[in-house]
Formats: C-alpha cells, structure tokens, sequence
C-alpha cells in the first residue's frame, strides 16, 4: 500500500473511466435482472402445465347417457340412478349402496361416480396454457382431427376438487389430499422433536454454558450440522430409525401396528428424521433471538432474587418467543420442502388412504410431486405443476405469517 | 436494649440468605441438566452419522466383490456385476457441480454488487424480498422447472439429438439458479461489513462507483465472499431432487454435459426409491456414498469456517 502511494498511478481518463463504469453497471443491473427472470420463468413454467385445454375421450360417450333427450349434465337423481344401474354390473352397483346408500347420496355424488365407473374419461392429449391462449382454434381443429370422439375442454389441474380429493393412479381424480395429510403429520412429529429440543440446545448454549471445550465444540457441531446435505439426514433415518427402532416406529411396542406397514417407514420415522435435520436451523435462530434480549432484563429479574431459571422462564423467553416462533416457522418451511431424505426413509409410492396414526405409511406433498414428474405421461406432469402450487401456497403463507409475527411482535430496546 | 433489637433483625435476614444460598435447588439443577442434553443431542446426531454410515460402509468394503483399490481405479459403477468404480458417479457430480458454480458465482457476486453498491433504498426493498422467495422454493421445484424448462430450451438451442432427455447440463444449470440467492445473501452481508469511511475515503480520492467497489470494497470483503463460495460449493454437491429428477438415471461415465449421468446424491435417492433390502449390497453402498458426502462437505464447511475466523478483516 505505502509504495502505492508514494508512486501514485493516476489514471486520468475520467472518461474512460466513467464509462466502464456505467458499462460494470449495467452488468450488474442485468445479473439482477436475470436472477428475477428466472424466478418469473420458474412460476411461469408451473402456471403454464397447471392450465390449459385437454382432449378427453370418453369410454361412453356421455350423449348416449341421454335419458328421454336429457342430457346427463341435466338429469335428476333418479335418472341418474338409473342410467348407473344399466351400465355397471349389479355386484358392482351393490357394492357402491354398501359403501353409502344411494338413496343418501347427493346428486352430485352420484354425477362423480357415474364420471369415473361408467365414462371413464382418458385423457388423449393435453395442452400448456401457452398453446391454449395463443392457438386455441389450431388445437380445436388438432382434436377434432385427431380424436373424432374426444370432447375438448379446458381444464385447471388445480382446483378445489384436486386438494380434497385422495390420491389415484387415475390423473382426471387424482389429488393431494393425502399428500397434504401426510406432510402434516410429518411436521407435527418434526415439531414435537426439533422445538423442545432445539429450544432447550440455545437456551443452554445461551444462559447456561460457560465459555469452555465442550461447549464450544457443542457450538461449532451445531453450525457444521446446519450444513449438512439433507439426504445424509435420511440415509441416518434409514438406519436409526426405520431399522435400528423398527419397533418403536412401527409401533409393535404398543401393540397397534398399522396392518398396511410391515415395517418402520411410517409418518413417525419421517418426522423424527426432519426433526434432526431442522434441529440445528431452529437452535441457530433461537440462538439469536434469545441474545437479543437485553442483559438489563436479566439483571433486573435477578436484582429481585429471582432464580436463573425463573429469570430464563419470566423474562428471556417471553421477549424472545416471536424471533423463536419465526425461525420456527422457517423451518418448518423447510421440512416442509424436503424430499430427499423423505425418499431414502422410504415414502410410499401409491397409498390412496389418508395416514391416521403416528404408524400409517405416508406420502407428502414434494413426494407427490417428485412422483409425478418422474412419469413421462403429459398429464402427470400437469398434477406435478398443480402439486407445486399447492406447495408454493402453503409456503408462502407460512412464510408471510413468519413476516408478520416479526413485524407485529418485534420491540427495540 | 437498643443494640440487641438491631442484632435480632439483622440476624434474621443474613440467616434466610444464608439458607436460600446453601440449599439445593434440585428443580433448577434438573432444568439444568435437562438443558443440557437437548444442546447434547447435537453431538449425538454427529456421532450417529459418524458411527451408523461408517458401520455400514465397512461391512461394504468387507464384502468379498468389494476391494477399496478396485473401487478408486475402476470407471464402472454397477453393484450387481461386482463393479463398484466410484468414478461415474464422482465425475457427473463434478459436472453439475461445477457447471452450477460457473452460473453462481459470477451472477451472485453482480447481483450482491449491485444490491450493496448501487441499488437505492426502495430497490433494494423490493429485490432482496424476491432472492428470499427464490431461496425458499422447495428443490423439488427446482427439479420440474431443469426438465420442464431448462431441458427443453437447451434442446432446442443446441439440437436435439445432441441434448439428451436427461442431461447434467440443465441441472447444473438450474442448480446455478437455486444457488444463486444464498451466495448473494451471504455476500451482500460480507460487502455491507465493510464500513463506509473506507468507501467515503475512496471517492474522496476521485475514484468511480466502480473502482471503488471492485479495489476497496470487494478486497476488504474477501473472506466473506470465499465462505460464500465454498457453502454454495458445499450445498451444490450435496443437492440431491434436481439431478434426481433432470441429470439422469444410471451411472455414465462421461464429460459431455448434455448426456445423462448419475451424481452421488441422485444414485442414492434412485436405489432407495424401491423397497431396499436391508444388508444387500445396494443398502450398503448407499451408506458409503453418505458417508463420502458428509466428509467432503463437512470438510468445505469447516474450511470456509476457517476462513472467515482467520482473515476476517476486523474494523473499528
């Protein structure tokens, strides 16, 4: 540096200067603006298969369903029963009335069965959102071409119906329901384990522990497991706990194994691993959270005679549970995104009934997903694309509440 | 009189403290512990990768068809004709990996730039929210967009009996992307360290916004960019659902970025899909693979710890 300045080196070319100047800026304005474009092009890519038209083809063609020149759209009840008990096999229609008497049924119900056990819908071939808004006459023509018998219409992978509805290997009545079942129960075994401990491991790291080796290394583990890939994480499940604690996991221990497992890959196994792999996120933001809280208050609480204990329970957890409650939140996020280990613990490929104990098989919503797109079938992809929607929804409204709770609960000393 | 009232109520209270200081709190010492062992199980957790992945790894190589020699010479990675050259798998990591790297770093460092040096107040408002969105998208995401997208753009660039289906190329490409956010954040947080009187000094001496960012600021921040690089180098090997679902299924030992191949992590998310049998040889393998991946990013992890406590530049 000294000799720098002893023989300085001006460079006067103000002008020149100037304008590489504006020229390194512009470059970094366009690597921003690249960063953004990919991001649009990411959500434009999902909206794009999440929409648009398909060709249907019927099994039955619905006019042939006309009943007196009605068309099924408009038929009652009991024409619709009617219609149902001519194409399907009396052993069939009995076994729908011993599942709910059609007599309960609403009509609408009904409409559902008659679309999935008598027309059958196939899809032929399916169009992106793109196709559909700028060649819509084009494709109608293709159909028509293509698919004498096919009906074309255009259909939104994500609805309504696509979240309540169980999963099925058939894509037209396929949904997520089970999928969002099970990455709920995953999280709430994931929460039951990172939270205590993850809270306890900063309030420790925080309060208690005085400055020596262990605690360091304790530290310095924490920081280094944060960065490890999330896969290790499900290879260490894998072995602890689907193989190592099949009994607990599986819940032979209690007696009430799920008949549907035979071993320990179940919703219990997936939460405890995300459990491990959110742990040190959630101890890092607790961490800071609880430094946060001024020592004044400490003092203070410990200036009235109050225990440490008391001072960590009255004093510093309350003013740090929204900074807790955020990093949380975020990663829950987190988990909630993860598929990697999920796969290797082992994640069911087609269970249509929902999970409803802590030993049920399981399948969650990236899992679905991961599924999906890995089948070559066009319309399989379109579910994917709906699937992430429903994901990147649920996200981003964990996120925001994290935004808010930070923004509402935030004090400055 | 007088002094024996004073004695008596001076004597009751050094008394009660005495006790209060004396007696055991088993609550509190419980607590304590308590504590204590939710901060262990971290330890636990790493003992647990260490010991259960490296159990495995050894019945592994002790399998008579395995030899470690064989493993680091041969070039064909295919567990049920007794070949096990971890090369395949090494090389298309490397792939994706770098290729990812050479579409991080340089955008990362510009947008970091451009946030810290130039972006005014209401930009940087707006932008820094979106990087967080961008950050916070799932990788399975990421993996639709490489084979939805990047995939078919690349074919259509370069033809497509060049670019196969399944190639490193895109999900290099888009790992890039998923990158990208967390090399920013972490390098704008290193670029905003740096304290204004040095910038102030630099335009003082009639330097450009530029030159100042790139001679003062971005030496002065160094450190922080290299752990940014070496964490962004960490979580590129170890990213698993994008070359899971665009870079390929099978091990191929090739170079050419826009043929399929099989990374470390993609192999093992591919050989646990099934129902995996325990103590075959592919239950096995998949414990050496974890364990490679936990040592070569533990590794990176450390070193960029290194280096920020090192050369950290500390001012006033």
């Amino acid at each position: 540096m000294k000799e720098k300045l002893a023989t300085p080196n001006y460079n006067v070319n103000i002008r020149g200067r100037n304008r590489s100047g504006s020229i390194w800026r512009l470059v970094f304005q366009a690597s921003t603006i690249l960063g953004i474009i990919a991001l649009a092009a990411l959500l434009l890519n999902v909206m794009n298969s999440a929409f648009g038209y398909v060709a249907l083809e019927a099994r039955v063609h619905p006019d042939t369903l006309a009943v007196d020149g009605i068309a099924l759209e408009d038929q009652n009840k009991e024409q619709l029963i009617t219609v149902l008990q001519a194409k399907i096999s009396s052993g069939a229609y009995n076994k729908l009335e011993k599942d709910q008497p059609f007599a309960k049924r609403s009509t609408a119900n009904i409409r559902q069965v008659i679309l999935e056990r008598v027309l059958k819908y196939d899809v032929k071939q399916s169009w992106s959102l793109w196709e559909s808004i700028t060649r819509a006459a084009e494709i109608k023509r293709e159909a028509a071409e293509k698919y004498p018998g096919a009906i074309l219409k255009f259909n939104s992978w994500l609805s309504s119906d696509f979240v309540a509805r169980p999963q099925s290997s058939v894509a037209l009545s396929t949904g997520v329901r089970t999928a969002i079942l099970g990455s709920l129960w995953t999280i709430l075994f994931t929460l039951l384990l990172a939270f205590p401990l993850g809270v306890g491991a900063a309030i420790y790291l925080e309060e208690y522990a005085a400055d020596n080796r262990l605690n360091r290394m304790i530290q310095t583990n924490i920081n280094n497991l944060a960065g490890v890939p999330s896969i290790v994480y499900g290879i260490l499940g894998l072995a602890i706990f689907v193989r190592a604690l099949e009994p607990l996991t599986s819940g032979s221990v209690f007696g009430v194994v799920d008949p549907t497992t035979a071993n320990g890959r179940t919703v219990l196994a997936a939460g405890l691993t995300l459990g491990l792999l959110v742990l040190p996120i959630i101890i890092i933001n607790a961490q800071e959270a609880i430094r946060a809280v001024p020592q004044s208050l400490r003092q203070a609480s410990y200036g009235i005679g109050a225990t440490k204990w008391q001072t960590v329970w009255s004093h510093v957890l309350p003013n740090a549970l929204p900074g807790i409650l955020t990093g949380t939140i975020l990663a829950i996020s987190r988990a909630i995104g993860e598929t990697a280990p999920l796969v290797v613990v082992g994640a069911s490929t087609a269970i249509s009934f929902d999970p409803s104990s802590p030993f049920s098989k399981f399948t969650t919503l990236p899992i679905q997903i991961y599924q999906w797109t890995s089948r070559p079938q066009d319309e399989f992809r379109s579910l994917a694309a709906a699937a992430i929607l429903v994901l990147l929804i649920i996200l981003l409204s964990l996120n925001a509440s994290a935004v808010l709770l930070r923004n509402r609960f935030s004090r400055r000393y | 009189m007088e002094d024996q009232k004073k004695m008596s109520l001076v004597s009751s209270f050094p008394k009660r403290t005495s006790r209060l200081r004396g007696r055991r709190r088993v609550g509190e010492t419980i607590i304590q512990g308590l504590l204590f062992f939710s901060g262990f199980v971290s330890i636990f957790t790493t003992l647990g990768i260490v010991y259960e992945l490296g159990k495995e790894a050894l019945l592994f190589f002790r399998m008579p068809e395995v030899s470690i020699l064989e493993s680091l010479t041969n070039t064909v990675w295919q567990p049920h004709t007794g070949n096990f050259g971890i090369w395949p798998l090494v090389t298309a990591t490397l792939m994706t990996t770098v290729i990812a790297m050479l579409i991080a770093i340089p955008l990362g460092l510009a947008v970091a730039i451009y946030l810290s040096e130039y972006a005014t107040l209401k930009a940087r408002s707006i932008l820094k929210p979106v990087l967080e969105v961008l950050a916070g998208v799932p990788t399975i995401v990421y993996g639709y967009f490489a084979l939805m997208f990047m995939t078919p753009l690349l074919r259509s660039i370069f033809g497509r009996d060049v670019v196969e289906i399944y190639n490193t190329a895109s999900a290099g490409l888009v790992m890039g992307i998923l990158i990208l956010p967390l090399i920013t954040s972490m390098t704008e947080d290193a670029l905003s360290a740096v304290p204004r009187s040095l910038r102030e000094a630099a335009y003082g001496m009639g330097g450009t916004r530029f030159e100042v960012a790139l001679q003062i600021v971005l030496p002065a921040a160094l450190s922080g960019i290299a752990a940014a690089i070496i964490i962004g180098l960490s979580r590129a090997i170890g990213e698993t659902m994008i070359v899971a679902v665009a870079a390929g299924a099978g091990p191929n030992f090739t170079l050419n970025p826009f043929r399929g191949a099989e990374t470390i992590t993609g192999h093992i998310v591919r050989i646990s899909g099934g129902d995996l049998s325990y103590d075959s040889i592919d239950y096995n393998s998949i414990f050496v693979l974890g364990l490679l991946l936990f040592f070569i990013t533990l590794t990176l992890n450390v070193i960029s710890q290194r280096i920020v406590r090192r050369f950290r530049e500390v001012y006033e």
